[in-house]
Parts: structure tokens; sequence; C-alpha cells
């Protein structure tokens, strides 16, 4: 089969289009949340969503429809982590860590007492991009439009308050509205990418693209251009090659997101020491 | 003339212990008040506390004759912290880029400098002698070149008021005078009203034309010329320490 004759199936279209949506969306806000050194946020949420899924196949909802549990659980453990850390005197990897815990615990509890969903679960673990439906793919583009507008309309605030929050507050912007905006904006899309590359590989989706253009960008925006185009690299890529060589989809694409950082690394070093010559 | 800052009886604690204790003073348009006081003496947290930083405290403060809770008009403020603190050295952003940070933040839609104000950003950076690092990234730069930009982006906007803590701990002797000069030059110039914050008592009496002495309580607030004359604070200092603070050369 040739690649052409690949992109001729629906269901690759689909799992491309909804890729590309949710690629870019991890890019842009792994950029703040690994600035920001809240990237295991990204993991906490991600183990409250395969409670939450586990929860909904429980209910006996399936496809789109689990999404009706599965947002708002994941939205209110976000808010949660944020209180966990304002109020209960926790540093921000404690209320991580009692949330996701709290998220697989309820997920592996679920999981026994509603016997008969387990290979449904365990796609949610490690993703199954080739079989999203249409109306998944139709949930995903809203929350996509919605999460990217919110970005747009923020972004110089979220630039400042990942500079320096006292700066920011000073400079009139809304602190603890905008953390909370981010931990919220971070849920939907570890709700959406959990049907790409699974709840166990969904954080780094969210890290290894922003990391490896922390690596070679040099100024803020072209942080974000470059990790939209590792990230995008790396999903395109891995949907190819895991449908081209019988891959697991998710895995692929977190491996090749690897690679580019690894590439990213090289050059930062290669480029270091070219500049120490010059000197 | 416009009153910028009136504090009536402020008290806040640190936990149990207490950091400021029943202080009163104001700040009027055109002041360049010096805040000076031993190390601890609750020097920063008095400028937190103005800034919205600390939220907690007792007593009254305004700014632009508006309470602080209620006070939104954050772009006619400039701040200068004492260093950078948590700043990741990782950050991936050009020095021109921070600095356009003040003139675009808090400002709602996002919006891209019109030319006009990309000129602004670049006289500044002109004045402050950090024209040739404006492409360099942030986290590349010394101590002192980062406090240079700070003070660019503190100032991008034309504030009214200057808060500026402890400003030159990393600069070297030279770039220190010319940045106090420069800050003099904007206070007798335009007129923007200035809150330094420094443990150098020579400086302030330098540029100073008014003074706040803190030790947990005010101990002195009043103008440079009541403080050199004061019986209490040469007996506080010693009449020597004094003459050498007010002796401005």
């Amino acid at each position: 089969m040739t690649i052409l004759e690949m992109f001729s199936y629906s269901f690759i279209q689909r799992a491309l289009l909804a890729g590309t949506l949710i690629g870019v969306l991890c890019a842009v806000l792994g950029v703040f949340l690994v600035l920001r050194r809240l990237s295991l946020i990204g993991d906490g949420l991600a183990h409250i969503t395969f409670g939450s899924v586990a929860l909904a196949l429980f209910a006996g909802l399936q496809g789109a429809a689990m999404l009706l549990v599965s947002l708002p659980v994941v939205l209110l453990a976000s808010l949660g982590i944020l209180k966990l850390t304002g109020k209960a005197r926790l540093g921000g990897d404690a209320a991580i860590g009692i949330v996701s815990s709290v998220g697989v615990s309820l997920g592996v509890l679920l999981a026994v007492l509603g016997r008969g969903y387990g290979v449904d679960l365990f796609s949610y673990l490690f993703g199954s991009i080739l079989a999203i439906s249409q109306a998944e793919l139709l949930v995903a583009g809203g929350l996509f439009v919605t999460v990217l507008a919110l970005l747009w309309l923020y972004y110089n605030d979220l630039v400042a308050l990942t500079f320096n929050e006292e700066l920011a507050a000073v400079s009139g912007i809304r602190v603890r509205f905008l953390n909370g905006l981010l931990a919220a904006l971070t849920a939907l899309t570890v709700v959406l990418a959990m049907k790409l590359v699974g709840v166990m590989l969904i954080s780094a989706l969210l890290i290894l693209p922003a990391s490896a253009a922390l690596q070679v960008a040099r100024g803020f925006r072209m942080t974000v251009i470059l990790s939209v185009l590792f990230s995008l690299l790396s999903v395109v890529g891995g949907i190819v090659l895991s449908f081209l060589l019988n891959l697991p989809s998710g895995a692929t694409i977190i491996l090749l997101a690897f690679v580019i950082f690894c590439a990213g690394y090289l050059f930062r070093q290669v480029a270091a020491a070219g500049r120490q010559e010059n000197r | 003339m416009q009153e910028l800052i009136r504090v009536e009886q402020l008290t806040c604690r640190h936990g149990a212990v207490e950091a400021l204790s029943g202080i009163s003073f104001s700040v009027a348009a055109g002041d360049y008040l010096g805040i000076v006081g031993p190390n601890g003496s609750g020097k920063s947290t008095l400028v937190r506390v103005l800034l919205g930083l600390m939220p907690s405290y007792q007593g009254r403060i305004s700014l632009f004759g508006q309470s602080r809770e209620n006070f939104t008009a954050w772009q006619r403020l400039g701040y200068l912290p004492q260093n950078l603190g948590p700043l990741n050295p990782a950050f991936p952003a050009t020095v021109f880029e921070v600095v356009q940070l003040g003139l675009l933040a808090g400002k709602g839609l996002p919006r891209r400098l019109c030319r006009q104000e990309r000129q602004q950003v670049q006289e500044l950076l002109e004045l402050l002698g950090i024209e040739h690092l404006q492409r360099r990234m942030i986290g590349e730069l010394s101590g002192g070149q980062q406090q240079r930009v700070m003070l660019a982006r503190a100032l991008v906007n034309n504030p009214e008021l200057l808060v500026m803590d402890e400003p030159t701990a990393a600069l070297d002797p030279e770039i220190r005078d010319r940045f106090y000069e420069l800050v003099a030059r904007m206070n007798k110039s335009k007129g923007t009203t200035v809150l330094l914050v420094t443990h150098d008592t020579g400086t302030i009496g330098q540029y100073a034309s008014r003074m706040l002495y803190l030790d947990k309580k005010l101990l002195f607030f009043g103008s440079f010329d009541e403080f050199c004359h004061s019986p209490e604070m040469a007996a506080f200092f010693g009449e020597h320490s004094q003459h050498l603070i007010c002796h401005r050369h």
C-alpha cells in the first residue's frame, strides 16, 4: 500500500485531523506548563481521566457520550489541584499526587466492579486514534476552537504570568483567574488527547514538543511556533508510521517526539560549541 | 499636589511576627521618597503590601485616591523588584520581548505593538544603553544587564509612579550611578514619582527629596532637610553618620 492510498481511508483522515487539532493544543499549552514547571499537572489529570473513563463505562456510556462524564470530572479535578495547592498548605507536586492516585484508584475499583469492559478501558490507557469516530471528531473540533480562542485571548497575559508571577500581578493581571484558566484548558486538552495517545502518554505530548522547541528557539513566539511544528511532525509522522508498520499509534507518536527532542538537544549543544569557538 | 499613596495605621504580620506596626505616611505626585532601614526592618514588606503582593494587612492604603482593594489602574505604576526572583534561566524571551511585555501585559485583548510603540521601546533601550542586547535571550545576560532590562520594562509604560526595591544590588558602581541619574532625571523632567527602597543611605541622600526611616515602626518621615536637622536622627545615627548622609556628594 502506498502512502497516498493510505490517505484515502476515511478513518485515517479522521485520525490525522483529530491528531492535528490535539497536537496544536498540547504544543501551545505545553510551552506554558513546562516553563511554569507545571508539566506534571497533565500527568495527574490524565490519571483522573482514567478514573472518569471507567466511571463513564460503568454508567453504560460509549464513544463521544463518555465526554459528558470525563469533561466535568477532569475540570473539577484541575480546580481541585489548585485549591489543594493554595489552601491545604501543600506543594503542587503533592496536590497532583493526591488527585492522580484518587483517579487511578477510582478507575481500578470501577473496572473490577463493572466486569466486561476491561478491553475498552485498556484502549483508553494507550490510545486508539485510528478508531476515532465522526462524533468524537466533532467534539474535538469544538473543544479545539474553544481552547485556542481562550489561549489567543489571554496570550500576552499568560506570557507575562509565565515570565514572573509578581510582576504580572503588579501589571494588573488577574493571576488566580489565569492560573485557574490554564488548569482548566489543560484539563480539556487532556480529555481530548486520551484518545490520541492514551492516558499513560498524554503528559509526554504536553512536555516533549515544548521541551524540544525550548532547545532551539530564540524568542517566545518562535518557541510556540516550533513547539506546534514539532508536535504536528510527531503526531502526523506517528500516525503514518504506526499504520504502515502496524505499530501502536500512541507509543509511536511519543517515541517520534522523543527523537525530535534528542535532535533539538544535539542542535543546541552543537550551536553552543560553535558560539564558544567564535568568541 | 495630588496624593499618589496614602498609608494609615498599617500593621502586618509574617505569621506570628509583627513585620510592620502602625505605619502612616503619604506620597505626593513628583516626590522622590527614599525608604531606608536596617536589614529585616520591613522595607520590602511595606512595598509588597502597597503593591498588593501581600494581601493580608490591617489599616488603610490608597493608591491614586482609590483604596488598594479596588485599585485597577496598574498601568500608571512601574515596579522594579529587588531581583528577578524565580526567573527560569531557560525562559525563551528576547530582551525586546521582555520589555514589550510592560506595554502588553494586563491590557486585555492580545495585540502587537504599533510602530510608535516599537519606537518607544527602541528609544528606551538606547537610553539605558542596552539596544545592542535587544535580540539576546534574557537568560543569557549578566545580573546587571538583566536588571537594566527590568528597569526598561518598568519604564516603558511611562509610569506616573515608579516603585523600586533595592534595584542596584546587581549593578557595578558606574552603571549604578548612571541608573540613579536616569531615575533622578525622570523625576525632575517628567515629574515621575519615585519610591526607592534601599539600605544605602548615601544614595538616598544624593537623590531623594523625602526620607522614610523604618525599623518595623516608622522612626522618621519628612523632607531630606528635616532629616538632616533632626536631633532625634542625629541621636539615632550619631552626628557623624548623619553628616555623611546629608553631605550629598
